[in-house]
């Protein structure tokens, strides 16, 4: 989608104004230049912006990724703390969607990574309802999608990693080690498969952070596209529209499947880890 | 922010956004935030507590179990009573019905006892009278007898007329 | 000139995508034909299956990613 106008000359004239995010809402304006045509910009949603004043974009400075970040914790404890304040032996319906969440993570745990997984439980929980939060609320229009950004699932992603190594070789010890060593192979083989099992061990964190933010980007990216033809279309833009509502029932879709996706392969890992023998 | 990071921010700004690295370590600094923020309050407050509105609940439901099991069994048991008394009633019904019964039948018994014993005194009633009646009439014939025989006597020999000779030989003949 | 090429790149590696889409059709249409099998152990294997998909799914949004670098980063 990028136009040629991204020659040079056009980023040089902006490029100061748009590095340093000139005007919270004028950032993607800069970014692109003004010119005619079919103008699409699929990506622009995914822009960081400052939310008070301008300026760059320090480490603490207050941006629509911590907007949408804290607006994912609200959700997150108003379902699960103050949709369960009654403790109901009856439940309304707030705490019967947290009940059952809670039911479907803690029966995932248990049955993909053992009962010994129970520990890491919250931890899982916590993965599960902030990627669940913050996909739905991606969906709202005008909304942030944090999820979308490699940098949150990378962080995500590499926590999981590192704390599935870390179990691993805490609980088995050089042990951990047996999973790249196929016992069941034949022993020619098995210098082979542990260099396989080796590498896919660590293209894990790469593609458990990618599957999310591709997933989220790619679908959100697609709406985009389809609003933009709808824009040019004008009032005729049925197609379009259609074709932007068959999306976004996708989309909804897919917010959850990714998130209930990466949780399970968390549980798989973990699983790994906490019984390595193939 | 160093000038590198902007050089290289520039470059992919306005592509994908999601490969500006200046943008990283905020996202980073908020998403660590954010996680532990969750983490802490899931940890804290919500799962214990749903854990424990689930445990209540199971417990709950297992006693309501428990009691219903318990009903089941009391419901089981006045029918076992229901159907007992059920019984001892028809037997009862059985037993006075046959006493009843043995009652009337001695009843009848009786009363054809009774009647038996009457018709036969009464046959002996009509017996006695009828050899009473038999008596009477042979004291008859004999008085008639002695009678006859004394005025026949007296007719024909009126000297020889003794009254307790005649009665004497008439009840000899009658006898004899 | 150089985004030009930047751009056939792009839709060559969008190919990909098309290719891991008959990978998770392979994924979910096995899992039909074994479930109307044996329906009775389909319900267990519902994480399997979600696990498929995503590890054939992945290497089609690798594609992607691929395609999105082209297009914007290159």
């Amino acid at each position: 989608m990028s136009e040629d106008a991204h020659s040079e000359e056009t980023v040089d004239a902006h490029g100061a104004e748009a590095a340093h995010g000139a005007d919270a809402g004028h950032a993607a304006d800069a970014a692109h230049g003004a010119e005619g045509g079919l103008q699409i910009h699929p990506m622009d949603q995914f822009i960081v912006e400052p939310l008070f004043g301008d300026g760059g974009i320090g480490m603490f400075s207050i941006t629509n990724v911590t907007l949408w970040l804290f607006l994912a914790v609200i959700a997150v404890v108003l379902l699960m703390v103050v949709g369960t304040r009654g403790r109901a032996i009856v439940p309304s319906r707030a705490q019967s969607v947290a009940e059952l969440t809670y039911g479907f993570i803690r029966k995932m745990v248990e049955d993909v990574a053992g009962k010994d997984a129970l520990v890491f439980f919250p931890y899982i929980m916590t993965l599960f309802l902030f990627i669940l939060m913050a996909n739905f609320l991606g969906l709202l229009p005008m909304s942030f999608t944090t999820t979308s950004h490699i940098a949150v699932t990378a962080v995500l992603a590499m926590a999981v990693f590192l704390t599935v190594t870390a179990v691993g070789f805490i609980k088995n010890g050089v042990g951990f080690l047996g999973l790249f060593w196929v016992s069941s192979a034949p022993m020619a083989l098995r210098p082979i498969l542990a260099i396989i099992e080796l590498i896919s061990y660590f293209v894990r964190p790469v593609s458990h952070s990618i599957r999310l933010a591709g997933n989220v980007m790619a679908g959100h990216a697609v709406i985009k596209v389809f609003a933009g033809f709808a824009g040019v279309l004008g009032l005729g833009a049925v197609a379009p529209v259609i074709a932007i509502t068959a999306v976004y029932g996708l989309e909804v879709l897919v917010a959850f499947i990714q998130a209930y996706v990466f949780t399970i392969l968390t549980c798989v890992y973990l699983k790994d880890a906490l019984h390595p023998s193939h | 922010m160093a000038d590198e990071a902007h050089g290289a921010a520039e470059a992919a700004a306005p592509g994908m956004p999601q490969l500006d690295f200046s943008t990283f370590s905020n996202q980073i600094f908020w998403l660590v935030i954010a996680i532990v923020a969750i983490y802490l309050i899931l940890s804290r407050v919500a799962l214990p507590r749903i854990g424990a509105v689930l445990a209540e609940r199971n417990g709950t439901i297992t006693n309501d179990i428990a009691a219903a099991e318990d009903l089941k069994r009391q419901a089981a048991e006045a029918e076992d009573a229901y159907n007992k008394a059920l019984a001892d009633a028809r037997a009862e019904a059985q037993a006075i019905a046959a006493e009843v019964r043995e009652e009337i039948k001695a009843d009848l018994a009786d009363a054809t006892a009774k009647a038996d014993a009457d018709i036969s005194a009464k046959a002996a009633e009509s017996a006695a009278r009828i050899e009473e009646v038999r008596a009477g009439a042979l004291e008859a014939v004999e008085a008639v007898a002695k009678d006859t025989a004394a005025e026949i006597v007296a007719a024909l020999a009126p000297a020889a007329a003794d009254e307790s000779a005649i009665a004497a030989a008439v009840t000899n003949r009658v006898k004899g | 000139m150089e985004g030009d090429l930047a751009h056939i790149g792009a839709g060559l590696a969008a190919i990909g995508s098309g290719a891991a889409a008959i990978g998770v059709g392979h994924v979910a249409g096995n899992f039909l034909s074994g479930a109307l099998r044996n329906p009775s152990a389909a319900a267990g294997q519902t994480a399997t299956l979600f696990i498929g998909i995503a590890f054939a799914e992945a290497l089609g949004i690798f594609a992607f990613l691929v395609a999105l670098l082209l297009m914007f980063a290159v």
